[in-house]
């Protein structure tokens, strides 16, 4: 199968700091890639610079053949067909769960508002909230939130969605909520990278992991593989300090 | 008292109305028109500049920081004085000064919403923007759909400040000869001679009426809104209602 987003030589710096170092990988169709290392590796660096909330300096990253980095590259068009989930879940205060999720496949796709209702409801049945639809998002806990956020970015219906620790924010008994979601989607074949603390759901999603640390990706290898038998001193000593708490 | 009621009764339409219908339109009424036209004009005038000050586009937000800038440098009194001086030269002919204290109060006013405004928008998280952004929303769809609502709600009681300091300020169409509420009032006090006290008592009073009302207007909508956003649906289960500043001071 050929890859859907292909990092080919990627170099970021902040100033002075390199960020990512020479990444290359790419991610296939279908495919579930987890991306895990200790803070301040890059992950989330790297996991952003693919729809391009973040710049990179030298390389170039490949979305369906596309350079998501060029300079005639239709961001707007190219970003509808990537599904972002955030951290902190942004959703929009100031409108109610059903309009975040509309606001999107209304104003940008220009879907029919009746059309977008019902595959909004649709969405919500699915992440488990239809009887949320008309509250706001102030009214709702954190792991109901992040169930919004999700069904928000797949209401664009984009083929490849993207986590950026998706339940770090979530308070613990919260997190379930969310990963049932996600691990819903990975079983439906949809393509995702997933930055993530989760080692459980690495074990049991993922169908590749990447491991990084100081912007670059030491390890990549499948769930058996790197709980395993880990190649890299630097993915040992990193599992190794997660099974000692 | 008894006096205040005498001068009302005697000047109160001077006081309304001015020399209406038969001279120019002026006091209160003129004081309301140049205020509401000024605040319907500064509004959209400062939101754009505002924006226009966070741009990325250097070209954009430049001249705006400029114009923000400069003009909050300088005195009102003097901004009305050049409009008054600079404009019939500029343009060809002489305007009235109604016109020229209404650009006064646009330009003028219009820094100040600016700045409130950009205040707004960058006190929201940034992951806002993002968001919206990550969906496909474009830079001014962004902005119109996610962070102007939230950011000019946040900041109405800073806006409805700025909004009645519009009003006070166009006192100052006085030096310019604008048939305005202080300066219909004077024209009565000079006729009275003795009873300036009770004549500006009238006047002060009147501005207060007119600013609460404003203020008052603006807390109901801030309410209104407040409410829809944490209104507890039959169908939304239970949950704490969300922390809402509902009573604000913002006269």
């Amino acid at each position: 199968m050929r890859p859907i987003i292909l990092f080919n030589q990627v170099n970021k710096w902040y100033g002075d700091y390199q960020a990512l170092t020479n990444v290359s990988a790419e991610i296939k169709t279908g495919e579930v890639v987890v991306v895990c290392g200790p803070s301040g590796s890059g992950k989330s660096t790297l996991i952003r610079t693919v729809n391009r909330l973040e710049p990179i300096e030298q390389g170039e990253i490949l979305f369906d053949g596309m350079d998501i980095h060029g300079s005639s590259t239709r961001l707007n068009q190219l970003r509808t067909r990537i599904g972002f989930v955030f951290q902190n879940f942004n959703l929009f205060p100031h409108v109610s769960v059903i309009e975040n999720i509309m606001m999107s496949p209304v104003k940008v796709l220009g879907e029919k508002r009746t059309n977008a209702r019902q595959h909004a409801g649709e969405l919500l049945e699915r992440v488990g909230l239809s009887h949320k639809a008309n509250a706001y998002p102030a009214q709702l806990s954190g792991g109901q939130q992040q169930r919004v956020a999700i069904a928000r970015a797949l209401a664009m219906k984009p083929p490849v969605m993207l986590f950026d620790e998706p339940t770090s924010a979530l308070d613990p008994e919260m997190v379930g909520e969310v990963l049932n979601v996600m691990r819903g989607l990975a079983q439906e074949g949809m393509t995702m990278m997933c930055v993530t603390h989760e080692m459980n759901f690495a074990r049991e999603v993922a169908d590749t992991i990447w491991f990084m640390d100081q912007g670059q990706i030491l390890e990549k290898a499948t769930p058996d593989n790197f709980f395993r038998a880990p190649q890299h001193p630097r993915a040992r000593r990193f599992l190794s300090d997660l099974l000692v708490h | 008292m008894f006096e205040i009621l005498t001068i009302l009764h005697d000047n109160g339409l001077l006081l309304l109305m001015g020399q209406y219908p038969n001279g120019p339109l002026g006091g209160v009424l003129c004081t309301l028109l140049i205020s509401v036209l000024a605040v319907l004009m500064a509004f959209p005038v400062g939101v754009l500049l505002g924006l226009a000050r966070l741009a990325p586009w250097r070209w954009l937000s430049w001249p705006a920081a400029c114009w923000v800038y400069l003009l909050r440098g300088i005195p009102l009194m003097m901004v009305v004085f050049w409009t008054y001086f600079c404009v019939p030269l500029l343009i060809g002919h002489n305007i009235s000064g109604f016109a020229t204290m209404l650009c006064t109060l646009v330009i003028y006013e219009s820094a100040y919403i600016a700045e409130i405004v950009r205040g707004g928008i960058q006190a929201l998280p940034q992951g806002q923007y993002e968001a919206s952004r990550a969906l496909g929303m474009g830079h001014i769809k962004t902005l119109r759909l996610v962070i102007l609502p939230q950011a000019l709600f946040n900041t109405l009681p800073s806006l409805v400040s700025q909004l009645v300091s519009i009003i006070k300020d166009s006192t100052l169409g006085y030096v310019i000869n604008v048939p305005e509420l202080t300066y219909a009032a004077n024209q009565v006090s000079n006729q009275l001679l003795t009873k300036p006290f009770q004549v500006f008592a009238i006047v002060a009073l009147s501005y207060y009426i007119i600013c609460y009302s404003l203020t008052w207007l603006a807390n109901r909508l801030e309410t209104h809104i407040a409410n829809k956003r944490s209104h507890e649906r039959p169908e939304a289960g239970k949950f704490a209602a969300p922390l809402v500043l509902t009573k604000t001071q913002s006269q």
